[in-house]
């Protein structure tokens, strides 16, 4: 009765992201937090039963049992006594019972979600409300929960969301399928924002591994969800899910035990997670069909070549300096140039990386680029240039954790 | 063998807490009382147990008045109990240490059940 079954992982997180996509096409999408009460009452009611009595044979199958049960309950009230709260302009669907069976049917439910992300990438809403929103519907975060990942407070976060919901009243954002030549361009916005939660994690300056890796995956669970479905599933989803494989592999050894940032070079690539790094392999087989070639395709190929390095002496700088060539030619940002330039360096020699970086003109203020400098220079043992290069990458930099590395650069320099 | 019934006390403002809770925070909840319900239930102690919902009704005195809970007066409701076998009253005491309630500063009654005989 009670040692039989056990919970999948974040069961409750995916499934609550599930019901919560499938009601809120049900209600509207000014209405998601009707929808999220209705999944948090589902889930409390399987908190009292089932901590007492064991979970069932089929968790989901009960969850989804009772969440119709809940959600025809409401619409019962709410044909006798209609709250005025709520914005039923975007209702369209008439609202009965075999309505809602019908919705929590196996291939409904994956349409939901995926209406929910397209929803959530809407073009019209910020980079910050998109987050938020995917955090609070899509993965099932509390608000207390994502002001931890965003290092902010719930009073913000609260605001934020509502903002959003201000804003997806005002614009009409509907839960819909965008279809015709609109649906490759609000395609490009949803991977855009299941990358951009992706960096959220993998960049975060959060000491706790958890928040960073809690991040990472369920944007990696978010990209393989477009690669399943035959609208979203394009070449460049599944190589920006490639991406997502290869960057994450390295999320452990990415920073030691004190927090402090480990770089590639010292990473110890044992620890790197082969299960991720082939499926990124997988993913990025996927992805070559088709003649186009998008940004996430040359970044997976540049991370593929890390990821498969044996030692960082052996990284092939050729291969990852044309693959920058291509990328610097589809987004010619500074930074792109400052990595192929670093990229450059390694391929064909310091001297070669210093007058590649000394050709950049942009990043005067930027400390990645007075380290790399930096580096290139101590390689070619320009003491004096190098510590200068790393001065000014000190005076640039705000993180202390960075920083502290760059500090040990100079410290290295002056024994 | 005696029969022991506890009953898991808590605060109504826990209660409401439990309702904002996360659903990652709700699983772990779950996680945790069945790791400690199933190991009673390993050693072949565990009788029954049951839930509560938070609302009722109340029935008081001889003129039978009936009033809604939840039970305001109180700043603590039953929210489920548990009835099992134990030698003795240290034991069911000892067996209801692992009741995940107490961390949110809940009680755990343990009453033994009587038998005439």
């Amino acid at each position: 009765m009670h040692d039989v079954n056990r919970l999948t992982d974040h069961l409750f997180r995916h499934e609550s992201g599930k019901m919560v996509a499938v009601l809120t096409r049900l209600f509207g999408f000014p209405n998601y937090d009707l929808a999220r009460d209705i999944v948090q009452d589902t889930l409390l009611a399987a908190l009292s039963h089932w901590r007492l009595h064991g979970i069932p044979d089929n968790p989901t199958g009960w969850l989804y049992t009772v969440a119709k049960n809940k959600t025809v309950d409401w619409l019962r009230k709410q044909k006798n006594t209609p709250q005025q709260s709520l914005d039923w302009a975007t209702v369209e669907s008439t609202l009965d019972e075999q309505e809602v069976d019908a919705l929590f049917l196996e291939h409904e439910i994956h349409d939901s979600v995926l209406r929910m992300m397209f929803a959530c990438g809407h073009p019209s809403l910020s980079a910050e409300a998109q987050l938020a929103l995917i955090l609070r519907t899509l993965c099932g975060l509390s608000v207390g929960e994502i002001a931890r990942a965003f290092l902010s407070n719930e009073e913000t976060i609260q605001k934020r969301l509502y903002r959003t919901k201000e804003k997806i009243r005002a614009e009409g954002i509907s839960l819909e399928v965008p279809t015709g030549t609109e649906l490759s361009q609000r395609v490009e916005g949803v991977r855009k924002a299941v990358y951009l939660l992706f960096n959220e994690g993998y960049n975060s300056q959060s000491v706790d591994w958890l928040v960073k890796e809690e991040l990472c995956t369920e944007a990696i669970r978010l990209g393989g969800l477009l690669c399943s479905h035959p609208l979203t599933s394009e070449p460049a989803s599944h190589a920006l899910l490639a991406l997502m494989y290869f960057q994450a592999s390295r999320l452990a050894t990415r920073l030691d035990t004190e927090g402090q940032i480990v770089l590639l070079e010292q990473q110890d690539r044992t620890r790197w997670n082969q299960p991720y790094i082939q499926k990124g392999k997988k993913a990025l087989d996927c992805a070559s069909e088709g003649p186009h070639l998008s940004e996430y395709h040359l970044q997976a190929g540049i991370a593929y070549y890390h990821a498969t390095a044996e030692r960082f002496e052996s990284t092939n700088w050729q291969a990852i300096t044309y693959l920058y060539h291509l990328l610097v030619a589809l987004n010619p940002s500074p930074m792109v140039y400052l990595s192929r330039a670093i990229a450059i360096g390694f391929a064909q020699g310091a001297e070669r990386g210093i007058e590649e970086l000394k050709n950049i003109t942009t990043l005067s203020q930027n400390h990645y680029y007075y380290v790399a400098l930096g580096d290139f220079h101590a390689k070619c043992a320009n003491v004096s240039a190098a510590i200068e290069a790393y001065r000014q990458a000190l005076h640039w930099c705000v993180s202390a954790k960075e920083k502290a590395l760059i500090a040990q650069k100079i410290a290295a320099l002056s024994v | 063998m005696k029969k022991y019934m506890l009953t898991f006390w808590n605060g109504i403002q826990t209660e409401d807490a439990f309702a904002a809770l996360s659903p990652e925070a709700i699983q772990a909840e779950i996680q945790k009382w069945n790791e400690w319900i199933g190991g009673i239930a390993a050693q072949g102690k565990m009788l029954m147990a049951e839930g509560l919902l938070p609302t009722g009704k109340v029935v008081s005195g001889s003129t039978k008045v009936v009033t809604d809970g939840p039970f305001t007066e109180g700043k603590e409701i039953v929210g489920g109990f548990m009835i099992l076998e134990a030698e003795s009253e240290a034991e069911a005491v000892a067996l209801s240490m692992g009741c995940p309630g107490l961390a949110t500063e809940g009680r755990v009654e343990v009453r033994e059940v009587q038998v005439f005989n």
